[in-house]
């Protein structure tokens, strides 16, 4: 990969020349292409979908149409099976309330971890309340890794639902989901798979795979923000219900309350949706598919090894997932608290994440509820990780404080 | 000019001791005992604020939960400056102390040691971590206000 023209894709770099991004869990850059089709849809063709009998939105619809298939030719899934959403975690919602709350029983039981992200967990913790479920933990070791054999002793007939994230937003390790998938299968559950730290990294096998639900964001994968994609079969979409009624998502109503409903999946996108923001999803999963998602994978992959290399040689640095694959290093400073310790690499242009990362429980897990998280993504270069190590090691309480001064 | 504030190291130093051995650093039960609890999505701090009024005056001043060194300290600093006073001097302090967080002009005298935090808004995002304590004592005597009414 050629960094220096990767990097002249993104304006952020050039019209930010000090900052170095490193939160890219959080969300990432954009680059001209994905930039250029939201400009290219507002100014040249602003109109509705899949309504008029004019010219142009018979064209946008075209291309509306044609995005949903570019995405399931990234998943490997069928264009029928794709929902545009408003993000990861309105798709997270669809399948707990559209699908979960429809099939769980009392006493059944949805099966996740206690490192979930808040929108990968609370919908279904809601969804137990309603339906009389109940959410039970896969163990995780100290470092928060998860064996095959211990979820596999979770799984029973009680288990209709393994709600998790392939990708953990803190800890970064890939979980072995194609295996995962066929033991929930064995029991009859379905697996919810939280894709936001995933999709945007890794090479997607949806069918592959043999997954159930797959819910990411457009935003983190240098697409626009307000969109994102539930990939579900076929069939489970087809039992589910729509999260929202109303335009769009019926295709006839009567008087006396009854709904046809549109077919799968435009049932599920009601109201009329980020239509250049869903061009632009297009744009980014075309800018991504060209640098190739293996090779995406496999730089940041090579980035994080020189990273963690250094991380894990410093003496002030306690590193909590070194043997983590994804782009995600979460750590703190000795006798520094996760924010101070971010606010002074703020001072040294810096941007990285502190705090809990929105996956509150985990810290029953590794002991700790506050880190500091760098993640990368594949514009990040090995001088910013230099910049980056050099200002970490002389991050300390008494240089935390220097912005007062 | 306040002493404290000629010297950065000084200054450096009051915010070291106070986050690192904080003052007032436990809860207690009681009856008599107002309690703030504040926490929220976008900051990490997680603390709760006690405040004992007997009568018109503040007799404790007391704090414990997660905080960064900012909210620690500044906490602990404000539980050593309100302790004793009269709620009238209290909102008085409290008033001076986000005068300055503001930019606008205080009185260094009242504020004590609590003047090392004078230029915390350099870091706009730190604000909120250097008046957390404040503004739950403010909503305490806010609610003491409403219920004397």
């Amino acid at each position: 990969m050629d960094l220096k023209k990767i990097r002249a894709d993104f304006p952020m770099f050039e019209n930010n020349p000090e900052l170095i991004y490193l939160d890219n869990a959080a969300t990432t850059f954009k680059p001209w292409p994905v930039i250029r089709k939201l400009e290219e849809f507002y100014t040249l063709k602003s109109v509705n979908i899949h309504r008029g009998e004019y010219d142009l939105s018979f064209k946008v619809s075209e291309e509306y149409d044609q995005t949903r298939e570019k995405v399931a030719d990234f998943l490997n899934c069928q264009s029928r099976e794709v929902v545009f959403t408003y993000g990861a975690s309105a798709s997270l919602n669809l399948v707990a309330f559209g699908y979960g709350r429809k099939i769980l029983k009392p006493g059944d039981v949805i099966l996740t971890t206690e490192a979930e992200h808040a929108s990968g967990i609370l919908p279904w913790f809601k969804v137990a309340e309603m339906t009389g479920a109940t959410i039970r933990y896969i163990p995780q070791g100290s470092d928060g890794q998860i064996d095959l054999k211990d979820y596999e002793a979770c799984l029973d007939k009680k288990v209709k639902v393994v709600a998790i994230a392939q990708v953990s937003n803190v800890l970064g390790y890939h979980l072995p989901i194609q295996e995962m998938a066929a033991l929930a299968h064995q029991v009859g559950a379905v697996i919810s798979v939280d894709g936001a730290q995933s999709v945007p990294h890794m090479k997607t096998d949806f069918l592959g795979w043999d997954l159930d639900f797959l819910s990411f964001s457009s935003h983190k994968m240098c697409g626009p923000g307000g969109v994102g994609v539930l990939a579900g079969k076929y069939e489970l979409l087809q039992k589910t219900d729509p999260y929202f009624y109303g335009g769009g998502a019926n295709a006839r109503f009567y008087v006396d309350g009854s709904i046809e409903l549109q077919e799968v999946p435009l049932r599920f996108e009601t109201g009329t949706p980020p239509i250049g923001e869903v061009l632009a999803l297009g744009a980014a999963v075309d800018y991504l598919s060209d640098l190739g998602m293996d090779n995406i994978q496999k730089a940041e992959y090579e980035l994080r090894q020189y990273a963690g290399a250094k991380l894990a040689a410093l003496d002030n640095v306690i590193f909590y997932n070194p043997n983590a694959q994804a782009g995600i290093l979460t750590f703190n400073v000795k006798g520094v608290f996760s924010q101070d310790a971010a606010s002074y690499l703020n001072t040294r242009h810096i941007a990285v994440r502190s705090g809990n990362h929105c996956a509150k429980i985990l810290d029953q897990i590794i002991g700790v509820g506050d880190t500091v998280r760098a993640s990368l993504y594949f514009y990040n270069t090995k001088e910013e990780i230099d910049r980056f190590i050099e200002a970490v090691a002389d991050t300390s309480l008494k240089s935390s404080l220097d912005f007062l001064f | 000019m306040s002493d404290i504030l000629k010297d950065p190291e000084i200054m450096r130093q009051i915010i070291m001791d106070h986050y690192q051995y904080p003052h007032h650093h436990h809860l207690k039960e009681g009856d008599d005992v107002l309690s703030k609890h504040m926490s929220s999505a976008s900051c990490i701090d997680d603390i709760t604020v006690q405040l004992v009024l007997a009568d018109d005056v503040i007799s404790e001043v007391r704090f414990d939960g997660v905080g960064c060194a900012i909210s620690t300290a500044s906490t602990s600093i404000m539980t050593e400056l309100l302790t004793g006073k009269t709620v009238d001097q209290a909102k008085d302090i409290i008033a001076q102390f986000f005068a300055m967080v503001d930019e606008r002009d205080y009185d260094e005298e009242k504020l004590e040691e609590a003047v090392v935090f004078c230029n915390v808004s350099k870091q706009a995002a730190r604000i909120k971590c250097a008046t957390i304590g404040w503004q739950a004592v403010t909503e305490m005597l806010e609610e003491a206000d409403e219920k004397g009414k």
